[in-house]
């Protein structure tokens, strides 16, 4: 059955363009309205990747290099799901972030904190056919950006996903449960506030594996639906 | 039902994944969408993204998913492509240090619309960048097809300005199409709620 993706599902989550507290938003929002777009054979199809596109290492950025990175050992699993919380098996979700202290390895970022030999920071891990996908990392630290005074922003891994269509695309931020941090980012803050929680990822001691790496749960839940609800 | 996962910002350090030309990880996706032995017309699509002041935009991604030459779209087990099996008809670009993005791919083929009519060649575009919370949406159309005045989508946005999402030919070039992505101002790119 080909699914729907209403509208209100996308209002009801996403931020809006323009954000009187996150100050680049300022000249990078539309000022005119958007026009509605039916949605036609264009939008309700998309790319599709899989597993085809992985390299060895990319589920594990701890192994990317050739000894261990600094920081804290963590695994990040969960699933793939639509809005009727049905799996989306073998979809794409790239994966990047910053070191344990802070520093991306992109040119552009000159945070005065330094970079780790042995770690990137990118990779990339495909859902299997119950829609589940994990990956091992290092916990990202903390960095200062230049929005406000004292800005930092929340520890976060950023994902990029494509699921069954191209209106299912989503580029989001993973954070971690108890962040002091919450409270003064205004990126997580222009999120509505009933959705700010599905940003979160949850320690699970059922994913911590003894002796190696602490465990965190992150379900995604991609736009798309069946035309008719469920029963239930 | 569950809701969906809230949208957050590329931000200005995504290039080492989903870019990676400069960086040690494989490209998965490119800006050149052909494939050897494609069928269709070879076209290059080149534009500058720029911001309320008219300034380069210098971290912005570009994003294009196109149809092929036939009006087929890979799309997977789905897939209904009929021209060429090799074609993913999806392209992804960096903006350069002054804002411009450019794709070589072919010329799509025509899909059906809302209505059951064929719609006028175009491309379903996305552009993420710092400062955009979520993702803007948008098409391009060409400037040399004929069906463009038969097009449902185009025909339901005001026409003086659906000239922000017609690419324009390059005289002497037949094959180079120009369109600048900005994000506001007099001339604002036509975004499209999805």
């Amino acid at each position: 059955m080909p699914l729907i993706y209403p509208k209100e599902s996308f209002t009801e989550a996403h931020p809006k363009y323009d954000s009187p507290t996150y100050k680049s938003t300022g000249l990078r929002h539309p000022k005119k309205p958007l026009i509605i777009l039916p949605h036609t054979m264009t939008e309700l199809n998309g790319p599709v990747y899989g597993h085809e596109v992985l390299q060895e290492t990319d589920n594990d950025l701890t192994r990317q290099h050739a000894g261990e990175p600094q920081g804290e050992r963590i695994i990040v699993q969960g699933r793939v799901l639509d809005e009727d919380g049905r799996p989306v098996p073998n979809t794409l979700i790239e994966i990047w972030q910053a070191n344990a202290a802070g520093r991306y390895v992109h040119v552009v970022d000159d945070h005065p904190a330094p970079l780790d030999p042995n770690f990137s920071g990118a990779g990339r891990v495909v859902t299997d056919e119950n829609g589940r996908y994990r990956f091992t990392s290092i916990k990202p630290g903390p960095y200062p950006w230049r929005n406000h005074h004292n800005a930092w922003r929340p520890a976060h891994i950023h994902l990029s996903l494509f699921g069954h269509s191209f209106l299912s695309r989503l580029v989001t931020q993973m954070y971690f449960e108890g962040d002091p941090l919450f409270p003064y980012d205004p990126i997580f803050n222009e999120v509505p506030e009933q959705a700010r929680h599905r940003l979160i990822s949850k320690f699970d001691l059922d994913v911590t594996e003894p002796e190696w790496a602490l465990g965190y749960t992150f379900d995604i839940v991609l736009r798309g639906r069946n035309a008719t609800p469920m029963e239930s | 039902m569950s809701g969906i996962t809230p949208s957050q910002t590329v931000g200005p350090y995504f290039a080492y994944c989903l870019t990676p030309s400069r960086y040690p990880l494989h490209e998965i996706f490119s800006t050149d969408l052909t494939v050897p032995g494609i069928e269709g017309e070879r076209i290059t699509l080149t534009g500058r993204v720029l911001d309320g002041n008219g300034d380069a935009i210098s971290d912005a991604m570009v994003e294009i998913w196109q149809a092929d030459a036939k009006g087929g779209f890979d799309h997977g087990s789905l897939s209904n492509a009929k021209s060429n099996s090799g074609f993913k008809g999806f392209g992804r670009a960096e903006s350069t240090p002054d804002g411009t993005y450019s794709f070589t791919t072919i010329k799509p083929g025509r899909v059906p619309g809302p209505d059951g009519k064929l719609q006028a060649p175009h491309l379903a575009v996305t552009v993420f960048s710092r400062g955009m919370l979520t993702h803007l949406f948008t098409r391009f159309y060409f400037d040399d097809e004929p069906s463009n005045a038969e097009d449902t989508i185009l025909n339901l946005v005001p026409e003086d300005r659906r000239a922000t999402i017609i690419a324009k030919s390059a005289k002497g070039a037949g094959k180079a199409y120009h369109l600048d992505i900005r994000i506001q101002g007099g001339d604002e790119t036509v975004f499209f709620e999805a």
